[in-house]
């Protein structure tokens, strides 16, 4: 009891710090939760969660039975899957390259650029391209006509409207992706880079079989957490980037939520639709962790909540 | 390093992070040099890294407008009380959060945590929002943001890591935990506190969702949500700048200018503030 007491003494100021997250957390991340109940109403905005109508499942039914949901998801895991197979590799190339400067200063300078786009808009990047691609006036286009090719219409043509828009994720994340890599990378160590140049191995070698074994497992916890992702999508890229043209492609999941949802005033099927994906999302990065762990890495939580 | 071999090898290497920096860089130089160009240069073809005349037709349209200034002071006053605010509660929440002995700690954090892989979803926040009464409030673009919880767990591993010692000696002298907070372990972490300003800064500076979900009138728009009008021409804004311009500027000057006046600021505070966050980043590495 006494014990008790003297521990609260000591640190009713902590908990006390602790006060206003606890309001925070409760009330714009764990109410939104409660509101998913929407999900099993004919909700109506002016009834409120407590007066509108249980439907059951009626809606999942409704939902599952779109042909533009099914359409919108798959579109989400094209570019999604396109994403992964481009933007997942791209930064390890970089950060080995970066690893084999042995310019110091040269090697800040690149990583320094190289981070820069991650901080950038996606509305500033959009802006970017629009003129960059523009037919006509755009030097991209300009170029292509300069050297006697015809003109691309690379945001409204599909394949083209893929390449830029993997080409742009790329561009933005590559440098800010690589930072992981080459915080494993420096942690390699040097004792065995020493012990192949005895052995008489080349830069190749080295690579092949110190370096890369070297980051392994950050590879593929990274590589893991981003299956893990597969059904998440960003919602200024794909709305951004979108148009008449491409809507097959563009129409991703969150466009598509904020279109039925916010545009559109269907809450209850926009909500069933993010609570399908959110449980879909959340069993995936699950599975991912428990994986993670099984592989003998520490995984999502990687001690820290212990 | 092998010396035989290096020569062929770092030439290659260095040509080509030289080449993949410049695709970094020449976006927005070529922006720069558009947002300059007279519009007979754009028109033909002529422009592609340096400004083809020297036209500031585009930023003068741009700054006599009051929509666009508007826009620019309400993004400002965003970022500025949105990090104040930011960076206070995640400091604070995240030393008691770090703290071993704290009973019922642990609870908290795994439901902080939790957060981070299952959510309401964008219809729910809104719903919040509009009960709130947040609607088209610059509360709705800072609120729900208040705490990103992956800069709490950078912040709350970085605390983790400071040493014992210092506390308790601080602890013997009879200084109670918010004190030692406030002046023995803040001023210990600002390294970190750089890295949190400069996410949630950027994070605020760059908002557009949020003003596209939740802000209704015109004064209330955050700068991207300016800059996607005038890319789209969605008002009649930038068609009637240009037509009081007529014979000085097109649409492409006023989206380019546009284009940098809502991102100049990030690159200019950048270089100064980027050596802080790479150490930040690799603390909480992909722990969250």
């Amino acid at each position: 009891m006494k014990n008790q007491r003297s521990y609260f003494k000591n640190n009713y100021d902590l908990y006390l710090m602790l006060l206003p997250a606890v309001a925070f957390y409760l009330i714009f991340k764990y109410t939104p939760m409660y509101g998913l109940l929407i999900s099993f109403q004919d909700f109506n905005l002016f009834k409120g969660v407590f007066h509108s109508k249980w439907v059951g499942l009626d809606v999942f039914r409704d939902l599952l039975d779109q042909h533009m949901f099914w359409q919108s998801f798959g579109a989400t895991l094209r570019l999604n899957l396109l994403t992964l197979a481009v933007g997942f590799p791209a930064p390890i190339v970089l950060a080995l390259l970066l690893n084999e400067v042995a310019n110091d200063k040269f090697k800040r300078v690149i990583q320094s650029i190289s981070y820069m786009p991650h901080f950038i808009s996606w509305v500033v990047v959009y802006g970017m391209i629009v003129t960059f691609v523009m037919p006509n006036t755009g030097f991209a286009n300009v170029l292509l006509k300069q050297i006697g090719l015809p003109q691309i219409d690379f945001l409204t043509n599909l394949h083209w409207w893929l390449v830029t828009y993997i080409g742009s994720s790329v561009w933005k994340e590559i440098g800010f992706s690589s930072i992981l890599y080459l915080a494993a990378l420096s942690s390699i160590d040097s004792a065995l880079y020493e012990s192949a140049d005895i052995d008489g191995a080349g830069r190749f070698r080295k690579i092949w079989h110190v370096t890369l074994p070297g980051i392994r497992s950050t590879v593929v916890i990274l590589l893991i957490l981003q299956v893990g992702r597969l059904v998440t999508i960003g919602f200024e890229q794909p709305y951004l980037f979108g148009n008449a043209m491409v809507s097959d492609y563009s129409n991703v999941l969150s466009v598509y939520i904020y279109k039925n949802g916010i545009l559109q005033s269907q809450w209850s099927l926009a909500t069933a639709m993010g609570l399908f994906l959110s449980v879909i999302n959340f069993i995936l990065l699950m599975l991912a962790n428990v994986i993670a762990t099984k592989m003998g890495e520490s995984g999502l939580f990687g001690g820290k909540a212990r | 390093m092998n010396r035989k071999k290096t020569s062929v090898f770092s030439v290659v290497n260095y040509t080509l992070l030289t080449l993949v920096s410049l695709t970094f860089l020449y976006p927005f130089l070529y922006t720069i040099a558009v947002s300059f160009s007279g519009p007979q240069a754009i028109l033909s073809g002529h422009v592609f890294l340096w400004p083809v005349g020297s036209n500031t037709g585009a930023y003068q349209a741009l700054f006599k407008d009051a929509s666009m200034i508007h826009a620019l002071l309400f993004t400002a006053q965003l970022t500025v009380f949105g990090v104040l605010a930011s960076l206070a509660m995640t400091v604070v929440t995240a030393y008691p959060l770090s703290k071993k002995e704290l009973k019922g700690k642990n609870i908290l954090l795994n439901l902080i945590i939790f957060t981070m892989y299952f959510n309401g979803g964008m219809i729910p926040n809104y719903l919040l929002i509009k009960q709130l009464g947040l609607l088209d409030r610059i509360g709705a673009l800072f609120l729900p943001g208040l705490i990103d919880t992956f800069l709490l767990i950078i912040m709350l591993n970085y605390f983790r890591g400071l040493p014992v010692e210092i506390e308790e000696a601080a602890k013997v002298e009879g200084a109670n935990n918010f004190r030692i907070f406030r002046s023995v372990v803040i001023p210990l972490s600002m390294p970190v506190i750089a890295t949190l300003i400069i996410f949630y800064a950027v994070g605020y500076w760059n908002s557009f969702f949020d003003a596209l979900l939740y802000m209704q009138s015109t004064d209330k728009y955050t700068l991207q949500l300016k800059l996607y009008i005038v890319l789209n021409a969605l008002d009649s804004y930038s068609t009637s700048q240009v037509e009081s311009y007529s014979n000085q500027i097109i649409p492409e000057n006023l989206k380019a200018a546009t284009v940098l006046v809502a991102t100049v600021p990030i690159l200019i505070v950048y270089p100064f503030l980027q050596k802080y966050f790479i150490k930040g980043v690799t603390i909480g590495a992909i722990k969250g």
